[in-house]
């Protein structure tokens, strides 16, 4: 099934637009996107996988999760999405930031983004769409050579593929 | 003599070393410091860095330090891209889970 995705980047507002259909009822979906055991499954760019330390779906609560490598690694670095709103089977909004493994901001002042997911039914698919605002280019310059260092999605192969992509874009 | 990028990432201690100093300038003993080689092995893997054209040398007082060689903009370009295809296969994995979801519901 060919099925809808398209990502654009909103340079002046600093935000990305990502749209996605997905084959399955917004029930379903809506469930991929909120409940930790899901999340857990989909969430980790191969060969890592995410891991959930706490997840507490509903407003001011939070979710803290992890990158774990095959050999069950924690990468050391701790993702933090605080649930701003929540509209039940239809949006959600996080805070987005990295913290220590207790959940305590490594920067309390820097928040890496906010990030809208809003669901809707379209007949048998649903449609998420994904408003990813960046805190502004500058940091995101900031965090892009940060990632570097840890390693962005926490591997090294992104580091690789990213000096090959720099080699042949040359 | 000019090399071939895929020479400087092939090693893994030069791998690291571009971590390092993606983060921030380092002088070579800096950099040294990180690793157990001697230091004359790092300035080794540092010079084929060089002619890799992956680093710039700025001069401190009688520092040398070394940074990442790489446009700022075209830094967020390939991140971006970066990001689009880590969303894409992650939305592909959550296609093939939806499925197998859905088949034991049935």
């Amino acid at each position: 099934m060919n099925l809808l995705f398209d990502f654009t980047v909103d340079k002046d507002t600093a935000t990305i637009h990502i749209t996605r259909e997905f084959a399955a009822d917004l029930d379903l979906v809506w469930d991929a996107f909120t409940k930790s055991e899901i999340l857990d499954q989909w969430m980790g760019p191969k060969p890592w996988r995410v891991q959930t330390k706490e997840m507490d779906f509903r407003e001011g609560g939070r979710w803290l999760y992890t990158m774990v490598s095959p050999e069950n690694v924690s990468s050391g670095r701790w993702s933090l999405a605080e649930f701003v709103e929540i509209q039940p089977k239809s949006s959600f909004t996080t805070k987005n930031s990295f913290s220590d493994e207790n959940g305590n901001p490594l920067d309390s002042n820097f928040t890496f983004s906010m990030t809208t997911n809003a669901f809707e039914a379209e007949g048998e698919k649903t449609v998420v769409r994904i408003a990813k605002k960046m805190a502004s280019l500058a940091e995101m310059e900031q965090f892009v050579a940060m990632g570097y260092k840890e390693g962005f999605a926490a591997s090294m192969e992104n580091l690789d593929e990213y000096i090959r992509t720099l080699a042949t874009s040359k | 003599m000019r090399r071939d990028i895929f020479q400087a990432i092939a090693d893994p201690t030069r791998r690291a070393i571009l971590v390092l100093i993606a983060m921030q300038a380092m002088t070579p003993n800096a950099i040294a410091e990180h690793f157990d080689g001697t230091r004359q092995s790092i300035s080794k893997h540092l010079r084929i860095l060089s002619e890799c054209d992956l680093l710039d040398q700025k001069q401190e007082g009688r520092e040398i330090f070394y940074e990442l060689k790489i446009d700022k903009m075209k830094e967020i370009d390939i991140w971006l891209d970066q990001f689009r295809k880590i969303m894409e296969e992650r939305f592909q994995q959550l296609d093939q889970l939806l499925y197998t979801i859905k088949n034991k519901e049935k």
